[in-house]
């Protein structure tokens, strides 16, 4: 199914009636902002370290305790919004536009082209996804760029299989055999004339998908395979509460909280917006 | 059908060859070698060592070489012998480690079906009740949720703090002293926790899907040509609607193969389980090459088997598939 | 009262006589073993839970001087090429055989071998000719005096008469070792548990203990766990897990606790090509920037103590007179400024000749308190305007791009401090290079003149005197900002007695440690 003329303003409706689904946009914005007003919002340092206050509870001066090193985890969470989201937003958007790529040649040429490249996804599906990311980091070297690319260059192919399976469906249509014999060539075709109506499911993926991330780099911190210290991830503040899980709950409560508020609130708007775009509902 | 599962078949080999190059090749290129966890930074480990080890690996031939090597032995089944000081055959080090991992895994995927099904198909069936929003919370929730901390959670909570259930191991240190049953109910002590940690993101996609899955085949013709026919609410669910809505669970059932011998290393290390999660990270840390390419290797074909399963099977059960 | 005068006369001895015999110990383990073959592994794993199964000619007493094991005592010669071994009679394997000089010399033989994928045949590789003239009596002739040789021996003695002409990799032995040690091998669960049992033929008596099993937990938080619901007695505590989780009453009452030096030592290295390292004052102001106190503060809850070079204080190697760093940052200052490092663009970072003053630390993934010592330098530096950017990386990864290729500028790392005082592979110029141990290139012709000395000289007092020298040259070069020696914290379950704390640690006697019969667990089941 794709977009058809009048649908945008329907699909707006359907999505602002969905309660769950708009939670999950608010929480999201809430997140974003938090993350970019980061250095406004946050009561601390996140690097201060003071060795006299190493694991305190939460209290007054520390609402949400402090770590290892004494630093505040408050104002480090909050600074681990923006590398969650970063990691999250860019890598789904390099999933979203090699998946975007790749699906949109095998589907409109088909021929050989689709058959290598829906090989290529097979291959890379054999993988099992987490255990190669790993294996990667690992060997490159654990930083925020690496892991983006990383998690990026293996999450794409299910976008692609989705928009091969639009564009074949699509490639019949009547606007497109107009727009050919008008003499637009083959690029023109696809992403000026196919490729807007197929991004509806793209569109859903693309929210899920950093909903996958963010847990996949808070698995790679907790791992010790995340971002570079003293950056703060909520993964790396986790993996500290796993250190210390007896006595430090605070580390292991509030960055687990976090991830999954996050988390969730993604795939509440990732569902919604597929809800709402899918005529057949009500 | 026969002449599909053939063509299916023969598109494996090559697929296999794929996994296979790009493994070795990307395993390769990173630095580091197995010759390095044994010898490096400790004084009393001189250059000869490291060479002669380096030999004993066959480490110093050019990577194509040590590719072909290889693959020549994978095809009479030789996966070689691990690169760890032990020596041991790459498959016995996989197979000590398969079963747990294995069981961890099926009894986790049966505690998503039997749980997930009913779910899906009640929240379809009163689609918008409080039952269907409170269990899409719920499971959305359980989605979100990441694993391990779930993990870290229920181990503080159940075994530390409530001391109901055992925090690491699968079994206790007097278990060869127990009964039989005593013995049964031992393992299940000590899996309760990661059995059920591990089920709660699977229950939320599955049931997810089977409630779509039952919205989809509710609204066909033939359900209302049922009900037209005056039958009974009951039989229009179970015996129509939810024959068609399990099919694509089928499907999803032989794409899970690869996943039973999937273990996750985190998970692992929390719950202090033996399976191959660890032992194949362990084998990357330690550039343990031929039992990387093992893994890398079998869960490739396990893969490939359970999507060749998968849609056979879904070939058999849906005749319109068939016929195309 | 009564009693006391009781304990005072009759002394320790008939305490160490009325022990009970029985009873198991669980030792807890963070890593599985990966072969029971010690010298072909190199993981520490190995190496501890075959160690009871094994002898040495020599080993460690409880001041970790070499004493005799197997070899009954032995003699240098004066020209110190020539070491006889005198060798115990009466010594069995555990299934039976003798043990003898032609199992001596088969190990020897065994270690420099070529096919045998061993990372520890150097010091073996320093002989010249070994003989075995009658079955007790065991010779070793060296190229060269050669003092560090004599540590060597406390190599584990495997038995020739299973290995002989057997490729060692495939030999039952990895999984199931065959000594003549205290203990005999029983049963192995792979990442699970090893089990032992005790060896009535031991040469030195029955060990008290029936026996002993290690159980693999990979993770502390999860041992520590197990420790307190009775499923581990013995395991290594974090600093964490020492300071604030152990002072319960209950914990006290069941469990004891000890703390010594560690054998170890972190330091801050600096990679000696870099010019900007070059300059002693730059390595020295660095020094006084960092302050030692904090770190052993916040990394260790201050369970450690400040290290001044190489050696463990409080051993009979260690030179206390030697130049000290104490936290100084304006002193730290002046000599980066002499240097030619100031603030000249106010930009809040140090600078020459246009060049910020920022460097790249490095440290391998996998240890928590190196990225945390790692951080609070960074911290440290930043105040007197020296950036520090941190990268963790994966080992394998670190050590053969970066380590090996000299491809570094800073970086924090440990050391174990062996017993043998040689420090000759580590600071010698003449292992700068790929894959060698001198890493930061250090070079110092004084250094390696006495570094020479000290290894050719079996007199301990004039080793003793090279060596102190020695500490003096690096104290006030500071090669490496030494950084701390970390206390060992083991803690075991209260009902072991026969423990007592000394150098070597807690375990030198361990197969004196007993159980009186009512507190006794993990029996053998007959």
């Amino acid at each position: 199914m794709s977009v058809q003329p009048g649908m945008f303003g329907d699909f707006q409706d359907r999505l602002r009636t969905n309660r769950l689904a708009m939670a999950g946009a608010v929480v999201v914005l809430v997140l974003v902002a938090v993350a970019l007003l980061a250095p406004l919002v946050a009561p601390d340092d996140p690097n201060r370290i003071d060795v006299d206050a190493i694991l305190l509870p939460p209290g007054p001066d520390h609402l949400f305790g402090t770590d290892e090193l004494g630093r505040d985890v408050l104002s480090r969470m909050i600074y681990g919004a923006r590398v969650s989201l970063e990691v999250g937003i860019v890598s789904a958007g390099i999933a979203t536009l090699v998946g975007v790529l790749l699906g949109a040649l095998a589907g409109y040429y088909g021929g050989w082209v689709e058959a290598l490249i829906m090989r290529f996804v097979d291959i890379m599906l054999c993988f099992p996804t987490f255990f190669l990311i790993l294996a990667v980091i690992a060997m490159l070297e654990p930083n925020i760029l690496n892991i983006m690319a990383v998690i990026g260059l293996t999450s794409w192919m299910g976008v692609a299989r989705l928009v091969r399976a639009e564009f074949l469906s699509l490639k019949e249509r009547d606007y497109v055999t107009a727009a050919r014999s008008l003499g637009a060539g083959d690029l023109r075709i696809i992403f000026r004339h196919i490729l807007p109506n197929a991004m509806a499911p793209v569109l859903v993926a693309a929210t899920l998908g950093v909903a996958g991330a963010i847990l996949t780099e808070s698995g790679l911190s907790f791992l010790g395979l995340g971002v570079q210290p003293p950056l703060a991830s909520w993964g790396n503040i986790l993996s500290q509460g796993k250190a210390n899980i007896e006595i430090a709950w605070w580390l292991s409560l509030f960055p687990g909280l976090a991830i999954l508020v996050t988390v969730l609130a993604y795939n509440l708007l990732g569902e919604g917006i597929r809800d709402a775009l899918d005529p057949r509902l009500r | 059908m026969l002449k599909y599962l053939a063509k299916r078949l023969a598109m494996m080999v090559p697929l296999l060859i794929g996994i296979t190059f790009i493994s070795f090749v990307v395993m390769h290129l990173a630095p580091g070698s197995p010759v390095d966890l044994a010898t490096t930074l400790n004084p009393k480990v001189s250059e000869i060592a490291m060479e002669r080890l380096t030999k004993i690996y066959g480490l110093d031939k050019p990577v194509y070489e040590q590719y072909w090597n290889w693959l020549q032995r994978l095809a009479v089944l030789d996966f070689g012998r691990s690169f760890a000081p032990d020596g041991r055959p790459v498959l016995d080090k996989i197979a000590e480690r398969l079963p747990i991992t294995i069981t961890i895994n099926l009894l986790s995927l049966m505690l998503v079906l039997v749980v997930a099904v009913p779910i899906g198909v009640y929240s379809a069936t009163h689609q918008g009740s409080v039952f269907d929003q409170a269990t899409t919370v719920f499971v959305f929730v359980g989605f979100a949720t990441p694993t391990f901390w779930l993990a870290l959670l229920c181990m503080t909570l159940f075994g530390v703090h409530l001391g109901w259930l055992p925090i690491s191991g699968i079994k206790s240190l007097d278990h060869a002293q127990m009964s039989w049953l005593g013995q049964l109910g031992d393992y299940a002590r000590h899996l309760f926790l990661p059995v059920v940690v591990s089920a709660i993101g699977g229950l939320a996609g599955m049931s997810r899907y089977m409630r779509a899955n039952m919205l989809e085949a509710v609204r066909q013709d033939y359900i209302t040509t049922a009900r037209a026919k005056g039958l009974s609410e009951v039989a229009v669910i179970y015996r129509h609607a939810m024959r068609n809505a399990m099919m694509p669970v089928i499907t999803i059932l032989g794409l899970s193969l690869p996943a039973l011998i999937g273990g996750s290393v985190i998970f692992e290390s929390i719950f202090a389980i033996n399976g191959v999660g660890k032992l194949f990270y362990d084998a990357v840390m330690a550039r343990d090459y031929p039992l990387v390419m093992g893994g890398l290797v079998l869960g490739a074909v396990l893969t490939l088997v359970g999507n060749l399963l998968a849609d056979v099977s879904y070939g058999l059960a849906d005749p319109r598939v068939r016929a195309s | 009262m009564f009693l006391a005068a009781v304990w005072l006369v009759a002394g320790p001895v008939s305490a160490a006589t009325a022990a009970d015999t029985g009873g198991g110990i669980i030792i807890g383990t963070i890593g599985d073993a990966t072969s029971m073959i010690p010298m072909i592994t190199s993981d520490s794993a190995s190496h501890e839970m075959s160690g009871y199964c094994y002898n040495g000619l020599l080993k460690y007493d409880r001041d970790l001087k070499l004493v005799g094991d197997l070899a009954q005592s032995w003699e240098v010669s004066p020209d110190g090429l020539t070491i006889t071994f005198h060798l115990r009679r009466g010594v069995v394997f555990h299934d039976g055989k003798p043990y003898t000089s032609a199992d001596a010399l088969f190990n020897y033989r065994f270690m420099v071998n070529p096919k045998t994928p061993t990372a520890y045949s150097g010091d073996y590789l320093q002989v010249a000719k070994a003989e075995a003239p009658d079955p007790y009596t065991f010779r070793v002739t060296y190229k060269e005096p050669y003092a560090p040789g004599l540590a060597s021996w406390t190599l584990p003695q495997m038995p020739a008469h299973l290995l002989r002409g057997v490729d060692v990799r495939k030999s039952p032995l990895n999984r199931h070792p065959i000594g003549t040690g205290p203990y005999r091998f029983k049963s192995w669960r792979p990442g699970a548990q090893v089990v032992l049992t005790y060896f009535d033929r031991y040469f030195r008596g029955r060990p008290y203990l029936d026996q002993v099993i290690y159980r693999v937990i990979p993770d502390m938080a999860t041992l520590f766990l197990e420790l307190r619901s009775g499923g581990v007695d013995w395991m290594g505590l974090t600093a964490l897990q020492y300071r604030r989780q152990t002072n319960t009453p209950f914990f006290k009452r069941h469990y004891r606790k000890y703390r010594y030096p560690s054998s170890s030592y972190t330091y801050l290295g600096y990679n000696l090509r870099d010019p900007r390292f070059q300059d002693k004052r730059v390595r020295q102001a660095l020094s006084y920037a960092i302050d030692k106190k904090e770190i052993i503060k916040g990394v260790l809850l201050g369970l450690g103590q400040v290290a001044t070079g190489p050696y463990k204080p409080g051993t009979e190697w260690y030179n206390p007179k030697v130049r000290r760093y104490p936290y100084d940052p304006a002193r730290a200052r002046e000599l980066l400024k002499a240097a030619g490092w100031s603030d000249h663009d106010g930009d809040g970072w140090l600078d020459k000749e246009g060049r910020r003053f920022e460097f790249v630390l490095m440290t391998n993934q996998g240890n928590q308190a190196r990225t945390n010592t790692a951080v609070i330098i960074q911290h440290r530096l930043a105040k007197i305007g020296v950036k520090v950017d941190i990268r963790v990386i994966e080992w394998s990864a670190f050590v053969t791009e970066f380590i090996n290729k000299g491809r570094f500028e800073a970086i924090v790392l440990g050391w174990t401090i062996p017993p043998d005082p040689d420090l000759f592979d580590v600071w010698h110029s003449s292992n700068i290079g790929p894959g060698k141990l001198n890493m930061t290139a250090y070079r110092n012709p004084e250094l390696d003149r006495l570094l020479e000395r000290a290894r050719r000289t079996f007199d301990p007092a004039r080793r003793k005197a090279y060596l102190d020298r020695v500490q003096v040259i690096m104290a006030e070069d500071q090669p490496y900002t030494f950084l701390y020696v970390p206390d060992a914290l083991p803690v075991v379950h209260a009902r072991f007695k026969g423990i007592v704390p000394a150098p070597a640690g807690i375990s030198y006697d361990f197969i004196r440690w007993w159980v009186p019969k009512a507190l006794q667990r993990h029996s053998l089941t007959r």
